[in-house]
């Protein structure tokens, strides 16, 4: 009997030194991808047992901000971020991102599209894995433009979307034209019309790093802009950001969509859509200068320097950007909510290709952006819908608000792009620019 | 009765609180105040250095800066004057013996209760949102355009947002301050044949000045730093067209990082709101004395 107890009495000794788990910490944005991966998450922890989640998701700006300041602060918070295209070079730069170097034998690293993982490293050294990459595309309503005797293009011009706009708004029957972000943020209408601009010709820089808001380029950029959005757009734009117009776009009131690639599996998701069989896909538009209004983003997941439970964090990291990650999902949750735009074998899948009628062009816009060669003219900058230095964050958001300014009528075109050349001069001679 | 022993055994066991409250409130004074003369972003690491006064040189002449002190200054204004008038009237209405009185007390103070961020958020999704608020609904059954709050009056908006938060509490000091009113004075004056009007301009009102003065005080310490319904609702924009201060420098030191023209903004803040107080107390707070 004794010896009976002691056998059962070391055994749970022994179960439950295996079971003093490392608990890892990782920050996330509450994007519908991301809540999927935590929900998911069970299937990491049953194969790894000695590894805890504890999540902590939050808004993008709330997250950029506890991030940055984290992460600057050496504050150690998170073991696993999630940033985008923007942050990993300047971090990475910085050190305060750890290399990512022990993914695993099979993780297939050659696997990961070169224009997304380009943009993850520095001197070929990858700092942060892709989850999922998008470009921007033109979603459209097939029935609308039917309707309206016009046909679609594959790739269209800026005149053409102009045209179609036109012929398909409908305000008293709550239908608009075109639906594109206005909302003020570098995240957000800046990051349309910047890549706009890069099919106007204009650029943030010259190659002096003096800003550009004084040229030709810029002012037809956002003439047109605030033009369109004035004419066909819907009420209340100046608030709308990607969810806003999501939702604007789901429930039948806009004809066009100009906006992130990953919403292709939203808009023709049919328990969230309305219109999910009468949406038809198009790339971006250009002005026949060479550079198309599409631009190149992803969310990836990294590890801080100050993290001390690397291995751990690495090993999830790994389990999250892999192709098995992608089968999970699949299985669970069907292919079209696969996380896209990471992985060249996905593109390669028959039934993905089957399940999601916007893969192809998510595919053709995410190589045909160019980050080192954003726009016509040579830049200073790598980034295609933002400039990849540390203080575009705030010059980002202050030009966002002169141009919201001009889409709400306050400020005339020319004003908005005075003052934001204003703005910027001075940013960047408090920065001392060039450096 | 105090003895000297006692008075003295008193001041030493103040010492730690006053000490650690003293020391809770200078410290980040001080450190706000060293920062203000550095370069120093937090995203450009290792690169402080000493700048003497170019933070305050940048803050001050921002564009930015000016729109963003008026306004603070038209929100402060426009959230008292909206409270005070309303505050009284409510407090008048109140006041009367209506059938469910309490009940309609609670609900007038319900306002007060809810988290700013929330309340901006209900106001701007559903109510003042231009297609799918009840506004924008209300305005088309009567068959005009919807107006689009956020973007057409962005600071107004603001405005009466705050004003609804703010309203219960003006309505409860005035109130309060209403049933402190002698009401012998009230049938004398009606005996006198006095009318509503001159009643309540040369009895009630004189009789409120001093709650009205302590809600003036009381608000304008708090309205100065007006910042989750900006946040929420417009993000200081468009423009600068509902930027105040202090979201101003929350832009510079959380969406810029840069820590040293934040803190910089951020003694001017100080400083400004410390002359509002000087200029109030001098203007009114002498109705609290005596």
């Amino acid at each position: 009997m004794l010896n009976k107890l002691t056998i059962m009495a070391c055994a749970a000794l022994s179960m439950s030194a295996t079971v003093i788990a490392e608990t890892i910490t990782i920050a996330t944005v509450n994007n519908g991808d991301m809540i999927t991966m935590k929900e998911l998450s069970g299937d990491f922890e049953k194969k790894n047992p000695d590894i805890e989640l504890k999540w902590v998701t939050l808004e993008e700006n709330i997250l950029r901000q506890r991030v940055t300041t984290d992460v600057a602060t050496k504050g150690g918070q998170y073991d696993v971020m999630t940033i985008g295209t923007y942050e990993v070079p300047i971090w990475a730069k910085q050190g305060w991102l750890q290399e990512l170097d022990n993914l695993g034998a099979s993780y297939d690293m050659d696997d990961l599209l070169p224009a997304i993982k380009d943009g993850l490293s520095v001197n070929k050294n990858l700092f942060a894995a892709p989850f999922y990459g998008e470009s921007s595309m033109v979603m459209y309503r097939t029935d609308l433009i039917k309707k309206a005797g016009l046909d679609m293009p594959k790739a269209p011009s800026w005149d053409f979307i102009l045209k179609a706009a036109e012929a398909m708004t409908d305000k008293n029957a709550g239908i608009y034209g075109i639906c594109l972000r206005g909302k003020a943020g570098w995240g957000e209408n800046i990051a349309l019309i910047t890549a706009m601009s890069n099919s106007f010709g204009a650029r943030w820089f010259d190659e002096n790093w003096k800003p550009q808001f004084d040229t030709k380029e810029w002012h037809d950029t956002l003439q047109y802009y605030v033009n369109i959005m004035n004419k066909y757009g819907p009420p209340g734009s100046s608030a709308n950001g990607f969810n806003e117009n999501l939702a604007l776009f789901q429930t039948g009131k806009c004809g066009m969509w100009i906006d992130a690639t990953v919403a292709g599996a939203f808009v023709t998701n049919e328990k969230d859509s309305e219109v999910a069989d009468k949406v038809g896909f198009a790339l971006a538009p250009d002005n026949g200068l060479g550079k198309r209004g599409n631009w190149l983003w992803a969310w990836t997941l990294a590890i801080p320097s100050s993290s001390k439970k690397s291995d751990a964090a690495m090993k999830f990291i790994s389990w999250a950007t892999s192709k098995e990650y992608s089968a999970l999902v699949a299985s669970k949750k069907g292919w079209a909510k696969v996380p896209p735009g990471t992985r060249a074998s996905l593109y390669n899948n028959s039934e993905y290709m089957k399940a999601a009628p916007f893969a192809q062009i998510t595919l053709d816009s995410i190589q045909s952006a160019d980050p080192v060669n954003p726009t016509v003219k040579p830049v200073p900058y790598v980034g295609v819908q933002f400039v990849a230095i540390p203080e575009f964050q705030g010059i980002g958001t202050a030009v966002g608000q002169q141009f919201a300014a001009a889409l709400t009528g306050q400020m005339t075109v020319k004003q908005s792009l005075q003052s934001s050349q204003r703005l910027v001069e001075r940013a960047m001679r408090k920065a001392r620019y060039p450096k | 009765m105090a003895t000297t022993n006692s008075r003295s055994l008193a001041r030493l066991m103040l010492i730690p609180s006053v000490s650690l409250l003293l020391i809770w409130m200078l410290v980040p004074l001080c450190m706000t105040l060293y920062f203000s003369f550095l370069d120093y972003n937090l995203l450009s690491p290792g690169t402080e250095e000493f700048i003497g006064f170019l933070n305050y040189e940048f803050f001050l002449t921002d564009p930015a800066f000016f729109a963003s002190f008026f306004n603070t200054l038209l929100l402060v204004g426009g959230v008292l004057i909206i409270t005070l008038g309303g505050g009284i009237g409510l407090a008048i209405l109140l006041d009367q013996a209506i059938w469910g009185r309490n009940y309609v007390r609670i609900m007038v103070l319900a306002p007060f209760f809810v988290m700013p961020t929330v309340s901006a958020l209900v106001w701007k999704n559903m109510l003042m949102n231009p297609v799918n608020g009840l506004f924008a609904h209300f305005a088309n059954w009567i068959g005009v355009a919807p107006v689009d709050f956020f973007a057409q009056i962005p600071l107004l908006s603001i405005i009466i947002i705050v004003s609804w938060q703010w309203l219960p509490f003006a309505a409860l000091i005035l109130l309060t301050a209403i049933q402190s009113l002698d009401r012998e004075q009230l049938e004398a004056a009606d005996l006198d044949g006095a009318g509503p009007i001159s009643k309540f301009v040369y009895i009630v009102l004189p009789h409120l000045s001093r709650a009205i003065t302590a809600v003036i005080l009381i608000e304008t310490i708090f309205l100065l730093s007006i910042f989750a319904e900006i946040l929420v609702t417009t993000s200081g924009g468009p423009g600068y067209e509902s930027t105040n201060i202090t979201y101003l420098i929350y832009t510079q030191s959380l969406l810029q990082f840069d820590v040293g023209g934040g803190s910089a903004g951020g003694i001017v803040a100080v400083i400004i709101a410390n002359i509002v107080a000087i200029f109030l107390m001098r203007l009114i707070g002498k109705n609290l004395e005596g």
